[in-house]
């Protein structure tokens, strides 16, 4: 790890002057960003530790029905606020499906969000990568990559975004609030994370300073509670990164879908909102037949980026069967295995 | 330049002057604390042998920056006994064969008694196994380990039933 400064600033204001200084990083829980450092894939010369920053770690249900979550509440208060949990299921199960009990009792809500992929490339100095080293190339394109993209991928960079938290936000529209040199804005999380394209070295449009402050959701997020589910495909059933993941989120009256939501993670560079699937389920009978219709319509312009075409039908079998458990109804409580295909329930299909 | 920071660990108030940024926590304990007992393994937050109570929350402490620590509450395995009586956790997996080599068996502990605080678990053994995914074994002391983590989760309970009765 290099040598850097530490900086503790005691209001956002300070935090954003000291890191807006080139080389300067913000750092909150570091779970993955000391991870980094250790191995010599991001070398920041300064650390702004905003971790000791007052009014960041409230979970606010506002009286309008929106949802206000500052950007340093742990990962696992967050997913086990009983009134968070029963309001947005799909998010508390994704928080729950991901990393390990003692990451998300440190993992921050604005770390989350900001997390760099986990593509081996990336994190081997000794290969070639775009992200990490512009201009470099792309020992990916050609190497070991069964698990890497295949929506939104460029010749430059095939590497995905891995947070589960962020799948079902943006099935719900959070928005993401930023102070930043210029004051306070607003960015809708959907809008938060770049596809690769020419410059895959930046993941996201934030600019030198930016700091999240808090994530927000709609008070329509809400009207998901009964049918929002999270389904998480990995190579070991805890403790691992999406293959292929599914967030589906249903609203259904007299029998029908009123309104839909669907968003696939491990597939793209961002977390990838499906909305021409939507469209297929709007109105329709739920069934198994118009969930594999949307499916189709969500991958339509998915192509493998390597030896990884067998994600295209994982990834079209994920939403099906997402789908099917947001429609048999959200479970009353989070099932022992989050997000898992095994994880079996009483009346649920498990096969779509 | 130098930083001092304190913390107070297991009980005790300690002032440490940090002269190099890039210290962990887990650096912290072993080296500049001597407290030796939290395990250095993969020291990239995947093995779980480091597992250390911040504030009462189960944490790895490789991936925890020392100075992001001032004014913390830590507590490590060398804190969780009474006196010549072990913590009912380390009880239990003496008890069930918890372990063989030993490596893993402070931070399988210290995640163990926070499984059991955080109280999400009952007693079912899939969602104890989930919460304890954070913790590898390398002997594969896992059945020991998962029965240990429901007989001392039960002795706690009659234990603080006896107490409040």
């Amino acid at each position: 790890m290099n040598n850097f400064e530490y900086v503790r600033p005691r209001s956002v204001t300070e935090a954003i002057a000291a890191a807006s200084a080139p080389g300067a990083s913000y750092l909150a829980a570091g779970t993955n960003l000391i991870d980094l450092m250790k191995g010599g894939i991001t070398h920041p010369d300064r650390l702004v530790d905003v971790t000791h920053l007052p009014g960041l770690d409230r979970i606010e249900h506002r009286s309008d029905g929106s949802l206000r979550v500052g950007a340093l509440v742990r990962n696992a208060d967050l997913a086990h606020d009983p009134d968070f949990a029963r309001a947005y299921p799909s998010v508390a199960e994704a928080l729950l499906s991901g990393a390990s009990a003692q990451l998300r009792n440190a993992a921050t809500v604005g770390g989350n969000l900001l997390q760099r992929t986990r593509c081996a490339y990336f994190y081997d100095v000794a290969g070639a990568c775009n992200k990490r080293q512009p201009g470099s190339g792309c020992d990916a394109r050609d190497g070991e990559n069964r698990l890497h993209a295949i929506l939104g991928w460029s010749e430059a960079c095939i590497a995905t975004h891995s947070s589960d938290f962020c799948v079902p936000l943006v099935t719900l529209d959070a928005v993401v609030e930023i102070e930043g040199r210029r004051g306070r804005r607003d960015i809708a999380l959907e809008d938060l994370h770049r596809l690769p394209g020419d410059t895959p070295e930046h993941d996201n449009v934030l600019e030198p300073g930016d700091l999240i402050v808090a994530l927000r959701l709609p008070p329509a997020a809400r009207s998901f509670a009964a049918h929002a589910r999270y389904l998480k495909v990995r190579e070991r059933t805890s403790y691992a990164f999406a293959i292929v993941s599914a967030a589906a989120a249903l609203r259904i009256e007299q029998g029908r879908i009123a309104d839909a939501r669907l968003a696939l993670g491990g597939v793209a560079a961002k977390p990838w909102r499906a909305r021409a699937a939507e469209q297929v389920l709007i109105g329709a009978t739920p069934a198994v037949g118009i969930y594999l219709q949307a499916a189709t319509a969500a991958l339509t312009d998915a192509k493998p980026s390597g030896d990884n075409a067998f994600k295209i039908e994982l990834a079209r079998r994920t939403i099906a069967r997402a789908l099917t458990l947001a429609a048999a109804g959200t479970p009353a409580r989070v099932p022992a295995l989050p997000a898992s295909p095994f994880s079996v329930l009483p009346g649920v299909l498990q096969h779509a | 330049m130098s930083h001092s920071i304190t913390l107070t660990v297991n009980g005790k108030p300690r002032e440490v002057e940090i002269d190099d940024t890039r210290v962990t926590l887990l650096d912290l304990l072993r080296e500049r604390l001597h407290l030796t007992g939290t395990k250095k393994g993969c020291d990239r937050g995947q093995c779980g042998a480091c597992t250390v109570h911040l504030d009462g929350r189960r944490i790895n402490s490789c991936l925890t920056l020392a100075l992001s620590c001032d004014g913390a509450d830590v507590l490590t395995i060398e804190g969780v006994a009474h006196g010549d009586a072990l913590h009912p956790v380390q009880a239990a997996f003496i008890a069930h064969d918890g372990f063989q080599c030993g490596f893993c068996t402070p931070g399988q502990i210290m995640s163990a008694i926070g499984l059991i605080q955080e109280g999400q678990t009952g007693d079912d053994p899939e969602r104890v196994r989930e919460a304890m995914s954070g913790n590898l074994c390398r002997c594969g002391a896992y059945a020991g380990i998962l029965e240990a983590v429901l007989d001392a989760q039960d002795r706690l309970r009659e234990a603080n039933q006896r107490r409040s009765a």
